[in-house]
């Protein structure tokens, strides 16, 4: 087992070192992830609160849906953007394949359907609990998707993270779109899977080790906040 | 109030979009390659040099050969540069690509257990080999990617009269992965494999595993430059496409592969016009 | 169109009421056919067994739920939006949303379309009136449970509601809560909001009480002041009630 302390020192070796390479790297990772989570959010937030806080017909076959895509592999949306991307693809114009634009708009396909489906189950939790006094007060269908987004926010932020963990962790999409290129769209997954090809087992994992610490510290760092939430009673 | 979180949400991923902007399209091209040139090292050295004199940024996709003539067929890509010379020619035939040119070889290299269970350490003729290997039933792992490399190896196969499709699952197993996923399970397996000899060279977990064959003329590996028809690409990058390909089979370019070394050996040697 | 007496067809001069008014689910009928008329300005206490429909009873007064057969009446005609916005509704449990005490007032005025001046003004009523003046800026959620009712009903009140329903408002508060809670319901009666109140609690009934519908088995019992029927009640079930005594409900009709 001492390969295991090895590769620990060596992570901590990469972390001190600080090398403008794996700084540039960890840079490209978080803001394509936050971003691609910024704009999941953005669309899957709504409507999953929508689809939790409404009944229609055809609900169920939303949810249906959702919760399936959830289980999109990373390699077919990697796919499907390039193929949406690519020169002869009808966003060809746009010149965004291998731009971490690119990465960000995979991610997004891979995690906005995380965020909806996640977000319909909490926010339906909410409404649940709500609905009576909402009728009650006359509460409109607009003021009625904000006021739990509102609400449930803290518990949102769960879901924020969950969808932060699928993106960040992925590699099957970021390296078809991406493309992997130095300086320009290589992140930590797409480097740990070139080092690993290139046989430096050690380093690959090294970078896995790194890539941990980044999400321990996400996590961490919304954790505290949900935490004193918490205790506000606000959660 | 209920505004205030619908815009907060939409400012949010406005300043993300804001982040993730587009660098500035200046002076730079796709090239369209593989994983062994690129885990060799070679293009870290090279393009630095190519950018020095010129200006322009080359950026690397690495993917199999059979990937790349694909991603350049769509236009995703400035330049070609694989070593699978039939489908590179076939490529230009078909109007995806103007003009090919050789621009460096080197050679495949048959790489195996030091144990050596089907004792084929030395020999000269791979397909012989290959068919020693074949006999023994010794574990082989194939890229099974359609690459140049596996290419390559199917030819020696033919050559060898082992039919491998009926063997595969057992003793021939098929990756379907690039070269160095490919080395590192038939590490994982004590098997044989084909690689070129520059992944080799910089590939890290060897372990006990050697070269055991190589030398035959039958393993060499040209490799092909090919400027992409760059119908489906921005008018700007065709000149700076057909600057980088110049400049790679100029005196300068050449002289620039042949200076690539890993622990004192050369990995590419130029054959531009050759 | 159930139970079409001689006064339905007259013009009421009911604030609220109810017309042959059946709900049932799980072919159960809950509410079998109950006629109500609730005086403006009047304060109902609708008591009964648990089970006898009171707490259903008020969501279809209030427009909750839709009845299966019957109808509710506002004013002399069917229940609508404006109907709704002239009512308000305090639950047993209050359900306050997980903000601070003024944002609490401050989202049920916003959604009622207060305007903004407006707005200020009840709110800093509600404030006055809540006596929760010191606790403006605390979550919602970690007040005590009688504050937190108090709360529930200056939010009702806050919306201005001609009627106000109370369900059990103080089912599970102790006395200073529960007299806290009285003193703004007797406040709010005094200024002419109508009342509609269910309770266990027949001193409470007393004390708040104009009228008394008594429910059993989804229909009403008896009903007239409060003090007659508490003093002398005429039907067995409340009789029964009153005096502690177990008088099993009739096994509600199979759905005709």
């Amino acid at each position: 087992m001492e390969s295991v302390w090895r590769i620990f020192a060596e992570a901590v070796g990469l972390i001190l070192d600080w090398d403008s390479d794996l700084i540039e790297i960890i840079g490209l990772s978080l803001r394509v992830t936050l971003a691609a989570v910024a704009v999941s959010c953005a669309i899957g937030l709504p409507l999953g609160a929508t689809v939790g806080a409404f009944r229609f017909p055809g609900r169920t076959a939303i949810i249906v849906l959702l919760n399936a895509l959830m289980g999109l592999p990373p390699v077919v949306v990697g796919l499907i953007a390039y193929m949406m991307l690519s020169a002869a693809g009808p966003l060809g114009p746009l010149e965004l394949l291998y731009t971490p634009a690119a990465m960000m708009i995979a991610q997004t396909i891979l995690v906005t359907p995380i965020v909806a489906a996640l977000s319909r189950q909490v926010v339906e939790d909410y409404y649940c609990e709500y609905a009576e006094q909402f009728a009650s007060l006359g509460v409109g269908p607009f003021d009625r998707v904000t006021a739990l987004l509102r609400d449930a926010r803290y518990s949102l932020l769960t879901v924020a993270l969950a969808g932060f963990g699928r993106a960040v962790a992925e590699v099957g999409a970021v390296i078809i779109v991406g493309g992997n290129i130095n300086h320009a769209t290589r992140v930590m997954t797409t480097a740990i899977a070139l080092e690993t090809s290139k046989g430096n087992l050690e380093l690959a994992l090294a970078l896995g080790v790194v890539l941990l610490a980044i999400a321990v510290a996400v996590n961490g760092a919304a954790m505290t906040l949900r935490a004193s939430a918490v205790r506000m009673a606000y959660a | 109030m209920g505004t205030r979180i619908l815009s907060s949400l939409i400012a949010l991923a406005l300043v993300a979009l804001g982040a993730i902007h587009p660098a500035a399209a200046d002076r730079f091209i796709i090239v369209q390659s593989t994983t062994s040139t690129q885990n060799s090292g070679l293009y870290d050295h090279i393009l630095p040099l190519f950018r020095d004199r010129t200006g322009i940024e080359v950026r690397v996709v690495a993917v199999g050969t059979g990937q790349a003539i694909r991603n350049a067929a769509n236009g995703d890509g400035d330049v070609l540069l694989v070593h699978a010379r039939a489908a590179e020619e076939q490529f230009v035939a078909d109007g995806y690509g103007l003009s090919r040119a050789d621009v460096m070889y080197n050679d495949f290299v048959i790489v195996g257990p030091g144990s050596d269970p089907a004792g084929v350490a030395g020999m000269r003729d791979a397909a012989a080999a290959l068919a020693r290997i074949a006999r023994a039933e010794a574990p082989f792992v194939s890229r099974g990617d359609d690459s140049g490399t596996h290419k390559a190896e199917r030819r020696l196969w033919q050559e060898a009269g082992v039919n491998v499709t009926g063997a595969s699952g057992s003793w021939y197993r098929e990756t379907g992965s690039g070269m160095g996923a490919t080395l590192n399970i038939a590490a994982g397996m004590g098997a044989y494999a084909i690689t070129d000899r520059a992944t080799w060279a910089g590939f890290g977990n060897k372990g006990n595993r050697r070269i055991l064959v190589e030398g035959d003329p039958k393993l060499f590996n040209q490799y092909g430059v090919v400027l992409v028809n760059p119908k489906r690409r921005p008018q700007a990058k065709a000149g700076l496409a057909k600057q980088f390909v110049a400049w790679i089979l100029s005196e300068e370019g050449q002289a620039a592969i042949a200076s690539y070394r890993v622990d004192g050996r050369q990995l590419f040697f130029p054959n531009a016009g050759g | 169109m159930a139970a079409p007496g001689a006064e339905a067809a007259a013009p009421s001069p009911a604030l609220l009421s109810a017309r042959g008014l059946c709900f049932d689910a799980g072919g159960k009928q809950l509410i079998d056919g109950i006629d109500i008329d609730i005086r403006p300005g009047r304060c109902m206490v609708v008591m009964g067994a648990n089970g006898a429909g009171k707490s259903l009873l008020l969501r279809l007064l209030h427009g909750l739920i839709h009845p299966t057969a019957g109808e509710v009446l506002w004013q002399g005609r069917p229940l609508d939006r404006d109907g709704r916005y002239a009512q308000a509704m305090v639950f047993q449990r209050p359900v306050l949303l997980r903000r601070s005490v003024r944002a609490n007032l401050r989202f049920a005025l916003a959604v009622r379309g207060v305007s903004r001046q407006e707005r200020a003004v009840r709110e800093a009523e509600a404030i006055r009136r809540s006596r929760l003046g010191d606790l403006l800026n605390r979550p919602a959620r970690v007040l005590s449970g009688g504050e937190q009712q108090r709360l529930a009903v200056v939010r009702a009140l806050a919306c201005a509601p001609g009627l106000l329903f109370l369900d059990e408002p103080t089912a599970n508060l102790d006395p200073g809560s529960t007299h806290a809670i009285e003193q703004l319901v007797t406040k709010a009666h005094g200024s002419g909001v109508t009342i509609v109140l269910v309770t266990h609690d027949t001193g409470q009934a007393r004390r708040l009480g104009d009228d008394l519908v008594f429910l059993h088995g989804g229909r009403v019992a008896e009903a007239g002041c409060v003090s007659t029927v508490l003093d002398a009640p005429r039907s067995e079930a409340a009789r029964a009630w009153l005096e502690g005594r177990l008088y099993p409900a009739p096994q509600p009709a199979p759905k005709a």
